[in-house]
């Protein structure tokens, strides 16, 4: 039996959405392969779906609901059964929420993925607005949303054809002359839904490269121009393009004048917008004032009908300094300028020198990357986390959203396409969407942690922010939190930042629910562990972005759930008025807007939503799309793409983009440099995992067998380091052990350093959870760094010193049963992968230190 | 007295694109799969290149290299399916066929034949 499905955690833990046949074999996966008519993968498939036969069978996959009988920690379980673990989590948790209310419950996630609409519905249910991403800083892909729904109500991706039904070949369709790869090495990971070989794809066909990366990835190999900046500089440097596009002219004047809030009037004493209810008795203040060089005087732009009050209009975008003072209803006067004067004032501050100092690039480089993206047409930038890797993300991102808009390649084929979810189908709020699993009123979600200090988690981010909720665990205010329910979601192995406090918040709490496929050093310290189904042993929907694709349960794993399961019978158990009788009413309504049902959207595998829709390209906002009005414009105060975010001003931050040192930088903290004159920048990607998963799966391992900080030949020589030496990275919070790569990809003053390793085949009490104290980098990492605005983080532009280890971590890593899931015996290396005799040969302390440089 | 070992000339080959190879290592597992290989075998290894250049530059190049064990996936081609490598290439830049014909192809640089097996 051959089942068409898609992927999409558990198993995989991309963001998924490759189509895949699963072969099945007396009810078991015996092989799985790409589905060659699928839109997105068109039958190819990455190494971590490939080898998903050793994932589904695995001698160690979790079978059995466990409970804990030692203390938390001490690996001790006895096996019950899922009726007897329902009623003890019912229990435990009806306590908590009786006696100190349902806030009190934090549901913590992992990176986005399935899980998340099912950790909301269960926790709305039980009536927690607490759903918390374990990142600091919540500073992955949220943020980056986030701020480009708060400027343009909507968030955009690169256009790599992939939702017109005849992708490349559909006449609508045109390749990008210039693709911007950003932060990312898309390749590797197919993170924020997106599939990196589209852009290999569209090279072949001619696209260009820019890349900007301080790691020499394959990108950067092949790009027309290859930017090796700073981690963290992404602000400044996108202020430099800004800079070059506005100095040069290269920027298409009239979407500037039609589309964005430019000529929109700033009050020069206040340094805030000019509003209608400023200009006139009785006038509004969503409505906003531009000058009209027709009749020389202010006319109102009223927001709610996307009009000016008097009809043709010609909005200034620049005013002569003469002639710029405008009568308000107070009869008073008050000088204004434009918002493009504003913003323009803004760029002007970072003069590509400045931005090359900043950002430690080629002043050249810089002019010429801005003019290749600017002059070509269409030109379309594809951004990474490494974007969020900064407390500025907010202010980073909208200079990025700019660089789009001003250059005309918003919503254009082969430019920047705005994306939703395919029809509109949603299951849960996100930025920007609400679905049908939502907390039962707005007063419930009052509580959520830290939603009133961050105006953007009031507006796009419903979650609670991540650094507040681990320090209210400690002070127990303004309320305590008292149990913590961890599904799909690493915390002390793969997501948490300082993971010995998180450790430490754990052991406070009076419970902890994890749900995962394999234990973990998190599930360690619950006191109930659930076996998670894989998605090919569920039901489930994918509408992230386009198209809408169906998951179908193609096997069972004897005593293992699905998530989406386990969430709806624990949600009907705290809410029995919940408004579904089953799962599958409420897949139906999720995919009601589509105008199907789950199970004929399940018949037909996926659905790429008609021209027309506002999920499908291109130029939506002329076509009057994307507003609920239907009106042309956007979905922000204004109507308009915001230079200067209406927001942004209401919730007391900068209103314009701008640049901001990260917290641990030569900049920011010199003394500390000197201390640690390496740049660390944490979550170099591999291709065969995802974050902290598939170290067990030995087709993957095999590999990248160890965790690895890749150091240039010149920075290992100085050093004394020698190529596959064990090092330590240590700065002023901590340090782990990891083996050294000395190749010259990374630059002489970076320590480039994999994420997320943990060693599951090491003891699993503590102290040590599975090895997670030898190698993961996040113990490097501080909470609490948050930007100003809750968002942003650190991970990949801190500070290190690196130094020879001399040993190995104990207990070094050779492949199960020699090299073979299932019993069988493996015989011979043949060089790539790790081999018998590999774990003894890597104890050993190497001597060629400096015989690279 | 030695005489000289007759190999008989091989008919069909891999032929890849290894300016598009990205390593993203699914060639590998493909085959581990569709052969059933344990890890630590295989009929295609992936090797990372990585050349200083002058300048202080340097070029990042994967290789696939289909190594003894690969049987050109005889079973999958005599069905007229793709071997599994090929198929599932991330990077669509393998491709497998007669010698002959996939020589033609060879049309820009960067690119190796491979013919692992008579
Ligand atoms: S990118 Fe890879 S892991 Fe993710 S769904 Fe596609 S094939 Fe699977
Ligand atoms: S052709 Fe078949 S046997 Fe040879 S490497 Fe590819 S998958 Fe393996
Ligand atoms: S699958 Fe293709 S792109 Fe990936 S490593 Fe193999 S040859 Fe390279």
């Amino acid at each position: 039996m051959i089942v068409r499905t898609t992927a999409w955690s558990a198993g995989p833990g991309c963001h998924g959405g490759c189509g895949v046949l699963a072969h099945i074999e007396d009810g078991k996966l015996v092989k799985i392969e790409g589905d060659p008519d699928h839109p997105i993968n068109r039958g190819r498939l990455c190494a971590r779906c490939l080898a998903m036969t050793q994932y589904v069978d695995h001698p160690e996959r979790l079978r059995s609901p466990r409970k804990r009988v030692g203390e938390r920690g001490e690996n001790k379980w006895v096996d019950i059964s899922w009726e007897e673990a329902y009623d003890l989590i019912e229990e435990k948790m009806g306590n908590i929420r009786e006696e100190y209310g349902p806030e009190s419950m934090v549901f913590s996630m992992g990176t986005g993925r399935d899980v998340g609409a099912w950790i909301c519905l269960l926790a709305y249910n039980y009536g927690s607005p607490n759903v918390m991403f374990a990142l600091s800083g919540i500073g992955c892909y949220s943020p980056r949303i986030a701020a480009s729904e708060t400027v343009l109500g909507d968030y955009c991706v690169f256009d790599g054809g992939q939702w017109l039904p005849k992708g490349h070949d559909d006449p609508r369709y045109e390749v990008p002359e210039t693709i911007v790869i950003w932060g990312y090495n898309i390749n590797a990971s197919c993170p924020d839904n997106i599939f990196g070989h589209w852009v290999t794809d569209l090279m072949k066909k001619g696209s260009k490269v820019i890349c900007i990366d301080p790691r020499l990835s394959f990108f950067a190999s092949r790009a027309d121009k290859w930017l090796q900046l700073r981690p963290g500089t992404d602000g400044a440097l996108a202020m430099g393009f800004l800079n070059v596009l506005i100095n040069e002219g290269l920027y298409d004047r009239a979407f500037v004048e039609k589309w964005t809030n430019a000529p929109h009037l700033i009050r020069s004493d206040t340094g805030t917008l000019l509003r209608a209810s400023d200009l006139i008795a009785g006038g509004s203040p969503d409505d906003f004032v531009v000058w009209d060089t027709v009749s020389g005087a202010p006319v109102i732009w009223d927001s709610a009908n996307q009009e000016f009050r008097s009809p043709g209009v010609a909005p200034a975008l620049e005013i002569p300094a003469d002639q710029c003072a405008v009568h308000l209803a107070d009869e008073s006067s008050v000088p204004v300028k434009t918002v493009w004067s504003t913003f323009c004032a803004e760029v002007a501050k970072y003069p590509v020198d400045r931005v090359a100092k900043i950002t430690w690039l080629k002043p050249e480089d810089i002019i010429e990357a801005a003019r290749l993206y600017a002059n070509s047409k269409p030109a379309t930038i594809q951004w990474g986390v490494a974007i969020d890797m900064t407390p500025a993300i907010t202010p980073t991102s909208m200079a990025i959203a700019a660089l789009w808009c001003i250059t005309g390649n918003l919503d254009t084929p082969g430019g920047q396409v705005i994306a939703r979810p395919a029809f509109g189908a949603v299951a849960y709020a996100l930025p920007g969407q609400r679905g049908p699993i939502k907390l039962p009123d707005m007063e419930s979600d009052k509580t959520r942690i830290a939603r009133d200090r961050y105006g953007v988690l009031s507006e796009f981010i419903w979650r609670a922010q991540t650094d507040v909720t681990l320090e209210q665990i400690f002070t127990g205010k303004p309320y305590p939190v008292k149990g913590m329910w961890i599904q799909a979601c690493n915390l002390i192995g793969g997501i948490g930042y300082d993971p010995k406090r998180w450790v430490k918040a754990l052991k406070k709490l009076d419970f902890v629910c994890v749900v995962d496929t394999f234990m973990t050093p998190t599930a360690e310290l619950a006191d109930i562990v659930l076996p998670a189904a894989t998605f090919l042993e569920k039901d489930g929907i994918r509408s992230w972005w386009t198209p809408l694709e169906s998951i179908v349960k193609a096997m069972e794993v004897d005593g293992c759930r699905p998530d989406n399961e386990i969430n709806f019978e624990l949600a009907k158990r705290f809410n029995p008025d919940i408004k579904w009788a089953n799962l599958h009413e409420l897949l139906d309504e999720i995919v009601s807007p589509s105008g199907m049902t789950f199970d004929e959207l399940a018949e037909r595998g996926w659905e790429l939503p008609p021209d027309g829709d506002p999920s499908a390209p291109y130029l939506r906002h002329e076509r009057g799309l994307l507003r609920p009005d239907g009106k042309p414009g956007f979905k922000t105060p204004s109507g308009k793409m915001e230079l200067y975010s209406v927001l942004r001003e209401r919730w007391g931050f900068e209103p314009l983009p701008h640049h901001e040192e990260p917290p641990f930088s030569p900049v920011s903290s010199p003394e500390l440099y000197e201390q640690y004159p390496l740049i660390l920048s944490t979550g170099r990607r591999s291709p065969v995992y995802f974050n902290s998963e598939h170290r067990n799966i030995p087709w993957l391992r095999e590999v990248d067998p160890d965790p690895v900080v890749e150091l240039h030949p010149e920075t290992g020589a100085s050093l004394g380091i020698g190529d596959g030496e064990w090092v330590w990275i240590e700065n002023m919070f901590g340090k782990c052990r990891l083996k050294a790569k000395l190749t010259p990809i990374v630059p002489r003053w970076m320590a480039s350093a994999t994420h997320g390793w943990w060693y599951p085949e090491h003891e699993g009490a503590e102290p040590s959870l599975r090895g997670v104290w030898d190698s993961s980098t996040n113990q490097l990492l501080p909470m609490g760094y948050q930007g100003k605005d809750g968002l942003g983080t650190h991970a990949k532009c801190t500070l290190c010193k690196v130094y020879r280890a001399h040993t190995a971590p104990p207990g070094a890593y050779a492949l199960p049963g020699g090299g073979v899931i299932g019993g069988a015996t493996s015989t011979a290396a043949t060089g790539a992968g790790p081999a018998p005799g590999h774990a003894a040969r890597r104890g050993g302390v190497s001597t060629g230190s400096g015989k690279e440089a | 007295m030695v005489t000289k070992r007759k190999a008989k000339a091989p008919e069909c080959g891999l032929l890849i694109d290894y300016e598009y190879c990205t390593g993203c290592y699914a060639c590998q597992v493909a085959c581990a799969q569709e052969h059933h290989w344990p890890a630590g075998m295989g009929g295609i290894r992936v090797q990372e290149v990585v050349q200083a250049l002058p300048n202080d530059r340097a070029y990042l190049a994967f290789i696939p290299f289909p190594t003894e064990l690969c049987v050109l996936c005889a079973a999958r081609t005599r069905k007229g399916l793709q071997p599994a490598c090929v198929q599932h290439c991330m990077a669509a830049c393998m491709k497998y066929g007669k010698i002959e014909d996939l020589v033609k192809e060879m049309t820009k640089p960067r690119m190796v034949l491979w013919a692992p097996r008579a």
